[in-house]
């Protein structure tokens, strides 16, 4: 069984692979989006700071570079794309080929994710070289934190995406998906710490970033690197993370049952 | 054995209903109204291993609906159905690796790379051996003539041999189920022979149970001695395609070449169709001695020959006469999904 799992993520990883060598423009495009959204947030923070002295609460000009150019590419590591694409599925039955196959459509765009992580991160991680340059930004981590970024990246990816794939099935329900997955966005801005670091946010919306996963998500990874967490903190972040995951896997297993049985496979 | 059994098989879709205009448009967002389509209704057959089966029916009739209930792609709104004893809407690993599905327009080929990657693909997801999945390529490539494509993009072929490579990639598993919706679909004649040759091959080497939706009566004669016929989601006939043409069609067509041009037969038989020296005649089935034999006596009669009617001819009998039954049912294609 676990051979057989193997055999699929390796060949459906270089299969993938190949498919986005295909789209090479359009990787791009969408890696230029990513990278311009983190990088206006950085300047209008920058200025911001200047205004007020060089400082914006527990933040100078170099922790403001270090923190969007490392979320920058945490972000990218832990984004999906699904919940966008799941729509069009049920709406028009390309699902039914992925159906009549003995493979979860959960591990094919896991896959599928990660083939384009690779792909792109060729470009990311020069891109990212290149801004740190530029913008000089602070950074001293000691080196349990460089170890522990790796899990803490890996944990937020798939909270990320169990997350965002059990929201995707509502499209099971809901015939047109995007304003759901709209007003998704506008809250992992503010609440995964995209927009601005989640310390910046009053207290109560930090109490709510605390007690959801999106911070989990995308924040704790570049908190943890930039040495604002202590090793306990860590811990009960990693605890927290799988704790979702869990729930993630479960609600996953919970809604696809219900989701596929109101398929309607339209199309030939 | 009994590999598919369908008993009283029923799926109804509630569709919403919606007059047009704007203000009606504006009223469905406070008062929204639906209603039930009955696209399957009560259907039973059952169908033994290695049984090639036409599924007969107009757009709309149910055939897809059906189609994707055996695969596991829909759930039943009642009824009960089994095929390799297994519930297909439960999709189980197991089952989903003995079956099948081939729709005409939809494809398990992945666009943009060479169609031996998907190949590759599906030995993955299937979990074929090594050697099982070279002798099983190089069989289909063989019989279904693919080896100019296999390095090609699937993008980059025509309509007839990205088919031929979607009949290919869906059997690399060696399922000992298919549903064919429309295999041949806008093929060329050509196309469509080599299509109908390789399923007869692959049904008779493996013995595997086909179950076969298609337009083109040719893909029917020539593959299934036995036809399901499905009219508005009910079943209205399930037997030898021989049997059909005999039930439905109390008719023979005798042609007859004369000497004389614009002879008037319409004293023997009703007159179909005169072309030159050729007319087309159609008589009652038990009159068809008689009439030949007026005919060789009292004509100039170069050639003449008695034949059934063609199976589309008979196959339309079949829904106008279920029509005439049912004149309240109408069609509803758009539906159905």
């Amino acid at each position: 069984m676990s051979a057989w799992f193997g055999d699929i993520y390796r060949t459906l990883f270089k299969i993938e692979l190949a498919v986005m060598f295909q789209y090479r423009a359009a990787v791009v495009i969408w890696l230029i989006g990513l990278v311009l959204q983190p990088v206006i947030y950085l300047v209008v923070w920058l200025t911001v700071a200047e205004t007020e002295g060089g400082r914006v609460g527990d933040f100078d000009a170099g922790s403001l570079s270090a923190y969007f150019l490392i979320m920058m590419v945490v972000n990218h590591a832990t984004f999906s794309w699904h919940m966008w694409e799941m729509g069009y599925r049920v709406r028009s039955g390309s699902f039914n080929s992925l159906l009549v196959q003995p493979l979860h459509p959960f591990h094919r765009d896991i896959i599928q994710n990660m083939a384009y992580k690779v792909l792109s991160l060729a470009i990311v991680l020069p891109v990212t070289a290149l801004l740190w340059w530029f913008f000089e930004p602070t950074l001293t981590p000691e080196p349990w934190m460089w170890i522990a970024l790796g899990p803490a990246v890996a944990l937020a990816f798939l909270v990320r995406f169990f997350f965002e794939w059990s929201l995707a099935l509502l499209a099971f329900w809901i015939t047109d998906t995007s304003g759901l997955n709209n007003l998704y966005m506008a809250l992992f801005f503010f609440l995964a710490g995209r927009m601005a670091p989640i310390s910046l946010l009053p207290s109560w919306g930090q109490a709510i970033a605390n007690a959801l996963p999106f911070r989990l998500m995308l924040a704790f990874p570049v908190e943890l690197l930039m040495g604002r967490l202590t090793p306990e903190q860590v811990m009960d972040g990693f605890l927290t993370q799988i704790l979702w995951i869990g729930l993630g896997w479960l609600t996953v297993h919970l809604v696809w049952t219900r989701a596929s049985a109101r398929y309607s496979a339209v199309g030939a | 054995m009994t590999t598919i059994r369908c008993d009283n098989l029923t799926k109804t879709y509630t569709v919403p209903v919606r007059d047009p205009g704007l203000l009606n448009a504006a009223k469905s967002l406070f008062h929204r109204r639906t209603r039930d389509v009955e696209a399957v209704k009560d259907v039973c057959f059952e169908l033994a291993e290695g049984e090639i089966v036409g599924f007969l029916g107009p757009n709309g009739a149910g055939k897809t609906t059906t189609l994707k209930m055996l695969s596991g792609l829909l759930q039943p709104t009642d009824g009960q159905v089994e095929v390799l004893g297994f519930k297909p809407f439960r999709r189980q690993r197991d089952f989903l690796r003995q079956i099948t599905l081939v729709m005409g327009n939809r494809n398990q080929l992945v666009w943009d790379i060479p169609v031996a990657d998907s190949f590759e693909r599906n030995r993955a997801i299937y979990g074929l051996e090594r050697p099982a999945f070279t002798e099983t390529v190089d069989m289909l490539v063989e019989l279904l003539d693919l080896a100019e494509l296999l390095d090609k993009p699937v993008r980059n072929l025509s309509l007839g041999e990205r088919m031929k490579c979607e009949v290919a990639v869906a059997l690399l598993h060696r399922p000992r189920i298919l549903f064919l919706d429309e295999p041949t679909l806008g093929l060329d004649v050509t196309m469509q022979r080599r299509i109908r040759t390789f399923v007869a091959e692959y049904n008779r080497t493996s013995g595997a149970t086909v179950l076969l939706t298609s337009h083109y009566m040719a893909d029917v004669e020539a593959l299934c001695e036995r036809v399901l016929v499905i009219h508005h989601g009910q079943l209205l006939f399930d037997g030898q395609l021989d049997e059909l043409v005999q039930r439905f069609s109390p008719h023979k067509t005798i042609v007859v070449d004369l000497e004389t041009e614009e002879a008037d037969l319409s004293d023997y038989a009703e007159v179909v169709h005169t072309e030159g020296n050729r007319v087309t005649l159609t008589v009652p089935k038990e009159l068809t001695a008689a009439t030949t034999g007026r005919l060789l006596a009292d004509l100039p009669v170069i050639d003449l020959t008695v034949e059934d009617p063609p199976i589309e001819e008979v196959i339309e009998r079949v829904f106008t006469q279920q029509l005439q039954h049912d004149p309240d049912s109408t069609s509803d294609d758009s539906a159905t999904p």
